[in-house]
């Protein structure tokens, strides 16, 4: 390994915000053709650290030296001449054009005046053969799945033949299967000679991919270390910088206690095709499946947030129609969705006002006006029993980190007083201490018999929290899997319908 | 503890948290200077009052619909036509009585609120852009109140429909009056109602709002219903004043409400904004106003300053939002 030659040298990286330091002397260098891993908590200060490399930021002190060579990064512009690329987290693409389009976004090919749209179309087909993608260049992006996304962009910041590409954090939204896939595009790219900063909070990934692991910590460099002999303990532990023994408390056994929820053939347009499941009493029931198999779908349509023609709803053995989630609320169900951003807290809220939102007209209402104190008293209560981090209970969510945001998302929940609680991707994008506390919630919740059922991508929260595992694929429930059962090949093999070789 | 409080409230003081009262005081003061001594003559600033109440009290519906993500831009032409309908109204139920002009008064409030329906069903039940709807509407009761009226102006023959539009009490004139219930009536609305945090969710984030089990539609709908009650009462208010409805009145009230809402500080985009900003919005536009002519300046050139007010206002919250 030491043979290569030093692409990317950071030296002393210090960034401060209004005179808070986010990086304090980061040094480390990245090597030619390597996968370098970057791992940290959320707040370590990994994103500050590649929006400096990309000229996105400016940094506040120290030295970046590009093949030896002492650089400025002023812009992104520039970073993109320089062969940097970056596959954001969040897509940056524009949805109403089409792959090629995107594709050379900012970088269009002219002819005179003129776009020079054939020349761009051959460019980013010889681009997507080149990565082995099978992708039509005249699709609408709009149209596409969120793994065929990531390829345009990964075709997007290739197309300018970069040398060092960025991933962050790029498996977040992606499956099992589409990792796999991602992972050996990334092979593909090593091979051909490409360095890659490879940026994630999920040990495993980083120990599957990566030839040498960066570890950030409240914005110092801990270690960089060569991954083989690595394991995912010592990783966490320097990660997090205290022993992190089990992130997932003990399984509950709930078997023979009574139903509480019985879905029978539920069926929504070409999504869900006749899903039945049932749901104990505190159980921990966990949904698998690849993106778009319908599990999202699957809840939405339980809680009256879609349309569905056909199907039948039990709870506690009563019969119950559900047109709105107000009737689901009514009826004790619960959801927290995955998109906790677009769908789940009011950014411009305070804590107050964002818990008190489905449970006001029950609870804070008095003679028809809102009881402010008796709302703010809530809050409190929630803020300790959460642990919810905030300057003060007035501040606005959309300062808050994505723990603490979930923390919140799920106090407005608890205080419906739900018997059963559906957490749709609890934990997406949330550091591991807050994980490790909503697993623990979840599992106080289920011990004082509140029923959850857990929809997740992550293989090992479902393996690790739920005792009983439906699979789905293609709108249909592909198998139920309990137990012992619960094992990442079942649920592969469940959700694909190939076992694995 | 009276007293920690106050030095609280002093050291936290911040005059980007009160930009809008500092401006109003500003305001008053250049005026007085400039006005003196005839701006701060009880007359004038009843008549300032007077002047923008009746496209006042329409922003402080506007404001609401502002907050829930929408905008209406039919509400100069749906008081000519709700004002002009209801003294057809006043003329053919109660030509000559106290209580026909009651009856109409309230004809103009149903009336209008049922005009401000139709936007508001066009928007939340068919998902039409508010924008659109609002223009199509805003064409289709200027030109029905053109055809009612064959063009020519509708005349009031209740002899008592004229005193009430320059009636006052208790020395304020009537629709000032009506400006500051509905104002007070609205501000609980919108901050200590189950419905008026519903409104703002649903402005902020309406997936939210959705998600959240609020039912998205008729949050979106009422603002509408309630900017048409405004409606009402302003054409009546208006009418009454001149004993007579132009078809060509009230055009353009749409842009004083509008901007009103916004130099109080309302976002366009939704989700934010205050009612009592609204109402000192409107009153400051009034006070300019009232200065320019004062000041000797060329009516043309009022509608200029409106403009620059509106942008400025508009550049101050861009870039309060972006800190």
């Amino acid at each position: 390994m030491s043979e290569r030659a030093t692409l990317l040298k950071l030296e002393g990286i210090i960034k401060e915000f209004s005179s808070v330091r986010v990086l304090d002397r980061v040094s480390f260098s990245i090597q030619e053709g390597e996968i370098m891993g970057l791992i940290g908590e959320n707040g370590a200060g990994k994103s500050t650290l590649i929006k400096i490399i990309c000229g996105i930021y400016q940094k506040t002190d120290g030295v970046i030296r590009l093949g030896g060579k002492v650089t400025e990064i002023p812009d992104y512009i520039t970073a993109k001449s320089l062969g940097i690329g970056i596959v954001p987290q969040e897509f940056n693409l524009i949805n109403y054009l089409t792959v090629y389009e995107n594709i050379f976004l900012g970088s269009e090919l002219h002819k005179g005046l003129l776009l020079d749209k054939s020349a761009m179309r051959k460019e980013a087909e010889a681009q997507l053969k080149l990565l082995k993608m099978p992708l039509d260049v005249n699709r609408m992006v709009s149209d596409l799945s969120v793994a065929e996304k990531q390829m345009v962009e990964i075709a997007k910041a290739m197309i300018l033949d970069a040398r060092i590409l960025i991933f962050d954090e790029p498996t977040t939204t992606l499956t099992a299967v589409e990792i796999q896939t991602l992972f050996d595009l990334m092979r593909k790219l090593k091979q051909k000679g490409v360095t890659i900063l490879f940026v994630s909070h999920k040990l495993q990934e980083i120990l599957t991919i990566c030839d040498r692991v960066t570890v950030l910590r409240d914005g110092k460099l801990v270690s960089v270390d060569q991954v083989k002999g690595l394991s995912s303990q010592i990783l966490a532990k320097k990660m997090v910088g205290r022993d992190f023994n089990q992130v997932f408390p003990d399984k509950i056994d709930s078997t023979g206690k009574e139903l509480i929820l019985e879905v029978e053939n539920l069926c929504s347009g070409s999504l869900l095709k006749d899903v039945s499941f049932f749901l104990r009493k505190g159980e921990i029931l966990g949904f698998a499946g690849l993106v778009g198999a319908g599990r999202t779908e699957t809840m939405e349509a339980l809680m009256g947030l879609r349309k569905a023609e056909k199907g039948a709803v039990r709870i506690e053995g009563k019969p119950v129609r559900i047109r709105s989630a107000k009737d689901a609320v009514r009826h004790g169900l619960g959801y927290i969705s995955e998109d906790r951003q677009g769908k789940g807290v009011v950014m411009n809220y305070d804590i107050p006002k964002n818990i008190s939102l489905i449970s006001l007209k029950e609870k804070y209402l008095k003679c028809g006006l809102i009881e402010k104190a008796k709302e703010a008293q809530a809050a409190e209560h929630y803020m300790k029993e959460f642990r919810i981090v905030a300057a003060s209970k007035k501040s606005q969510l959309r300062f808050f980190s994505g723990g603490n945001q979930q923390k919140v998302y799920l106090s407005r929940w608890m205080d419906t007083d739900p018997k059963i609680l559906i957490l749709d991707e609890p934990t997406r994008g949330i550091d591991i201490n807050s994980k490790k506390e909503i697993y623990e919630f979840i599992h106080r919740l289920a011990e004082e018999q509140i029923s959850c059922i857990i929809v997740s991508s992550e293989m090992e929260e479902i393996i690790g929290m739920c005792d009983r595992v439906y699979v789905m694929r293609e709108g249909r429930v592909a198998g139920c899997l309990e137990k012992n059962q619960v094992s990442e090949e079942n649920i592969v093999f469940q959700a694909t319908g190939i076992k694995r070789v | 503890m009276g007293e920690n409080k106050i030095i609280a409230y002093v050291r936290n003081f911040r005059f980007k948290d009160h930009s809008l009262g500092m401006a109003f005081i500003i305001l008053v003061i250049i005026a007085t200077i400039v006005g003196w001594p005839n701006f701060l003559k009880v007359r004038n600033l009843t008549n300032i009052l007077r002047q923008i109440s009746y496209t006042g009290i329409i922003s402080l519906g506007m404001t609401l619909i502002i907050i829930s993500g929408g905008i209406d831009l039919s509400v100069g032409s749906m008081t000519a036509f709700v004002g002009g309908i209801s003294i057809f109204f006043l003329n053919l139920f109660g030509p000559t009585s106290t209580m026909g002009i009651v009856l109409t008064f309230l004809f103009a409030l149903v009336f209008g609120s049922f005009c401000g329906a139709l936007n508001g069903i066009m928007v939340a039940k068919f998902k039409m852009a508010p924008f659109i709807v609002t223009l199509g509407t805003m064409s289709i009761f200027r030109s029905l109140i053109q055809y009612f009226s064959n063009a020519g102006t509708i005349l009031s023959v209740n002899m008592g429909y004229g005193t009430l539009g320059s009636s006052s009490i208790l020395g304020l004139p009537t629709p000032v009056w009506f400006f500051v219930i509905v104002g007070i009536i609205l501000h609980v609305l919108l901050n200590h109602t189950s419905f008026g945090r519903y409104i703002c969710a649903t402005g902020s984030n309406e997936q939210v709002a959705k998600y959240s089990a609020i039912n998205v539609a008729v949050i979106k709908f009422f603002p509408y219903v309630i900017t048409g009650f405004t409606v009402g009462i302003t054409a009546i208010m208006w009418s009454s004043r001149l004993n007579c409805i132009n078809p060509s009145d009230c055009a353009g009230y749409e842009m004083d409400a509008i901007a009103a809402a916004v130099i109080g500080g309302t976002l366009m985009s939704g989700g934010k904004g205050s009612i009592i900003g609204t109402m000192m919005g409107a009153v400051m536009l009034g006070i300019i106003n009232n200065m320019l002519v004062m000041g000797g300046i060329s009516a043309f050139l009022q509608q200029a300053v409106k403009g620059f007010v509106i942008i400025v206002a508009v550049l101050l919250q861009y870039n309060n939002g972006n800190k």
